[in-house]
């Protein structure tokens, strides 16, 4: 056997050139190493607020109504845009793309609701006095320790940025979405479970900003209450 | 040339439901712990161990990954990791900063002088 015959049969022949060494598209692989690249951004800006937050008397104001109900019932919205979305993406992998359509405008639907329910749990927060870079004085006034250290005034700052750049990422993935839907007749099956990928990387970032921004600020005893 | 792509996209729908009734709950265990004392690093461990749980079955099923390549996997997967990692090097100078604080204490009141 020639060495050129035994480089045919050799598995390595997958990354010789002129195949798929992954079974994907090239537009697939771009957007799977995109969303590498953005859980590197939101893991660095999680991992500042941590330190921030460890290197800080960091105030916890948040009450269960509104700020936990409302993130809750967003958490709801997102993780069920999630689902309606897997469903679109399998209908357009059978050619039904009447169908694959229907279930994008649900996920749309699903997170135009999640941006409008943030926005108003921002209103919330901004009616109480929350700045970038200044707490309300009666969160000041409840959160400064015994020893007279005050709380962070860059609460608000890793809050509004976290939660703003995630907001960013939805919005931008509703429109992706509305030209996927537009369009979903022309495209191929590939270009709508690329979407889908885009989709399920904001829904998997907010699984950890929900936890470390609102489960973790909540004021468990009510003392902002008080 | 075989650069054709697979169109078949693995699970049912069935499938998918299930995954979401997972997250669902795995949230409302979430919610439930926020109201429960504790230390704050039992929390955030517990936390994070839930997120993890629930990211991988985002990712697994929904994104599709558990049905793609090993050496797709491969290639995604452990560099985010490592990265990840490395990027919490810095976490621990964050108690460095947290005992360098200066301990304010309000001066105390100046005693009003008696009128002699």
């Amino acid at each position: 056997m020639s060495t050129e015959a035994r480089a045919q049969t050799f598995p390595a022949a997958d990354w010789g050139g002129g195949v798929l060494p992954y079974r994907v598209g090239h537009r697939k692989l771009g957007m799977w190493l995109f969303i590498v690249s953005d859980s590197l951004t939101f893991s660095a800006l999680l991992i500042g607020y941590a330190y921030l937050r460890a290197s800080n008397v960091w105030p916890t104001p948040f009450p269960f109504y509104p700020s936990i109900v409302f993130s809750s019932v967003m958490t709801f919205c997102l993780l069920s845009s999630s689902l309606t979305m897997v469903f679109g993406v399998s209908a357009s992998s059978r050619g039904d793309k009447a169908r694959a359509r229907k279930w994008i405008l649900a996920t749309i639907f699903f997170g135009l609701a999640f941006i409008v329910l943030h926005l108003i749990e921002w209103n919330h927060l901004i009616g109480e006095g929350l700045r970038p870079f200044f707490l309300p004085e009666h969160w000041v006034k409840t959160f400064t320790t015994t020893e007279g250290i005050p709380p962070s005034p860059l609460f608000g700052a890793t809050f509004f940025t976290i939660t703003g750049l995630h907001m960013f990422h939805v919005f931008s993935g509703t429109i992706y979405l509305g030209v996927v839907a537009g369009r979903v007749k022309k495209l191929k099956h590939e270009d709508v479970e690329i979407s889908g990928l885009y989709w399920h990387f904001v829904d998997l970032v907010w699984m950890f900003v929900f936890p470390l921004i609102y489960i973790l600020s909540v004021d468990v005893g009510g003392r902002l209450a008080r | 040339m075989s650069t054709h792509v697979e169109e078949h996209f693995a699970g049912s729908n069935k499938l998918f439901t299930s995954i979401w009734a997972w997250l669902v709950g795995l949230t409302l265990i979430e919610i439930f712990l926020a109201y429960r004392p504790m230390p704050i690093h039992y929390m955030l461990t517990i936390l994070m161990g839930l997120s993890i749980i629930k990211a991988a079955l985002i990712v697994a099923y929904f994104m599709h990954l558990k049905f793609e390549r090993l050496s797709l996997i491969l290639t995604i997967v452990p560099v985010l990791v490592i990265c990840i990692c490395l990027l919490l090097m810095f976490f621990p100078d964050s108690f460095r900063s947290s005992g360098l604080r200066y301990k304010f204490k309000e001066p105390e009141p100046i005693a009003p002088k008696s009128v002699e």
